[in-house]
């Protein structure tokens, strides 16, 4: 199903997103990659709080390529999301419902997601150049020493999506690949 | 002896980084098409009309095909009878790195230290190979190497006993545990025979190499063409959503290798498989 949303990704819009439904996303998201999700854990393990609320917040894993004189921002598509996995529940746990990247999660990430109504979404990897033309902010919000890890909120526009995991735990990469080899049988 | 000063080697190393992170090869591009003809699932066709708008993107507006401009793999086959002048050929070749990814714009993606981490902040230094071959030439090639697929890499020490089959199954177990994270679809390059170390660079010259070429022993080519039909039955296809497309090319390379040994090296690769030459 394709469908139109616009954030924040509330607990009652996150119910309506289904893993396969394609999906063109509009609003304010904030990108973190490896080193920016060991930080943010670990200021939350201090007790303080994060640059940003996070509450019905999504992340998108990205390190983009620096932006040419002109350009909102450089080639940005996701990362792979698995290198986030030991922080995710993390994040769920303080609020952040949404997860923009690409690859297999871990089932403890897939029963935080049941637990706080996450969704992880699929960007197409390598598709960089593609969905830097949907990102019309960016700006730069802490952690600059981190370079392309650096925290940036951005506003996007009708990004291209796939609904990967929803928050009841269905899986696309599962689903669509058994689809697959059935359509092959008969 | 011919002389070559080693500033052309930084300019073109330079130029080749720039061009090979924004512009696709030819016989890429036309794998990608060819497998988005075949496609007929809505979400896999969907994926592979956006990757090829992604590419077409990147040549027109001349800006990286991916965000994850890769470490510089760069590979010179110096000619015995060049004499390099000017400079140290380390620095030439790293110096070229460095401008062509901070003028490109290209991200910086390199650490000082594997366990301590650290960008360097100039993405090098370059994953430097050389070979001295015949001749007064020097043939340059820059492969920027994303790590998404680099990650999903493996090697393994067969016994000869494992066979021909042991090698089939373990290309298939490697694909098939890397899942949607390389980015499928992929190119898969595999390099047999040498030693340890030597098979691993075999798989990533395999990559090195147009995927609409094949081995010159047809005994691998066929080899190479059972494999891509194999990985494209697993069905993980486009991004790993389900389809008919999970590669796109299968390159074999081999070599000879001990009486007691079969090396094998899976070397994973993008849809975004990068790399350009030029001779000087």
């Amino acid at each position: 199903m394709e469908k139109h949303i616009t954030l924040p990704l509330t607990e009652e819009l996150a119910r309506t997103l289904h893993a396969g439904d394609t999906v063109y996303l509009t609003g304010t998201i904030y990108t973190s990659r490896d080193a920016g999700h060991k930080r943010m854990c670990e200021t939350l393990a201090e007790g303080k709080p994060l640059p940003f609320d996070p509450k019905d917040a999504t992340i998108y894993y990205v390190g983009p390529t620096p932006a040419k004189p002109g350009q909102v921002i450089g080639s940005a598509g996701p990362t792979t999301s698995g290198r986030m996995d030991a922080y995710a529940p993390t994040m769920m746990s303080v609020g952040a419902r949404g997860m923009i990247g690409k690859g297999a999660r871990l089932p403890e990430v897939v029963e935080a997601m049941k637990k706080y109504s996450g969704v992880y979404f699929g960007a197409i990897g390598g598709a960089g150049a593609l969905l830097a033309k949907c990102i019309k902010s960016a700006e730069l919000i802490a952690y600059e020493d981190l370079g392309a890890e650096a925290l940036r909120k951005l506003y996007v526009e009708e990004m291209p999506l796939v609904v990967i995991i929803d928050c009841e735990g269905r899986n696309l990469y599962e689903e669509g690949r058994e689809k697959y080899l059935k359509s092959r049988e008969v | 002896m011919r002389e070559l000063h080693v500033n052309r080697i930084t300019e073109t190393i330079e130029r080749l980084c720039i061009d090979a992170c924004n512009h696709l090869p030819e016989d890429v591009k036309c794998g990608i098409r060819t497998c988005r003809a075949r496609e007929d699932g809505e979400i896999a066709k969907g994926v592979l009309d956006n990757i090829i708008t992604n590419f077409e993107i990147a040549d027109a507006e001349n800006v990286p095909i991916c965000q994850d401009t890769g470490m510089a793999c760069v590979f010179l086959e110096i000619g015995q009878d060049v004499h390099l002048v000017g400079g140290g050929l380390r620095e030439a070749v790293d110096e070229g790195v460095r401008r062509g990814y901070d003028r490109g714009y290209l991200r910086k993606s390199v650490v000082k230290d594997p366990v301590r981490r650290g960008n360097t902040g100039d993405n090098t230094p370059a994953m430097l190979y050389t070979e001295i071959v015949s001749g007064d030439k020097v043939t340059i090639t820059v492969g920027p190497k994303g790590f998404g697929s680099e990650n999903m890499s493996a090697i393994r020490m067969f016994k000869p006993s494992a066979g021909l089959q042991g090698i089939k199954d373990f290309i298939l177990e490697v694909v098939e545990t890397a899942g949607p994270n390389p980015c499928p679809p992929i190119v898969v390059g595999v390099g047999i025979g040498g030693t340890f170390d030597k098979a691993a660079l075999l798989s990533k010259k395999a990559l090195m190499r147009p995927i609409d070429s094949s081995h010159p022993d047809p005994f691998y080519a066929d080899l190479e063409r059972e494999m891509l039909e194999k990985i494209n039955q697993l069905g993980i296809g486009p991004q790993g959503f389900g389809g008919r497309t999970t590669a796109l090319g299968v390159n074999i390379e081999t070599l000879p290798t001990h009486i007691a040994g079969m090396p094998c090296a899976v070397n994973i690769s993008c849809h975004v498989t990068r790399h350009k030459t030029e001779v000087l």
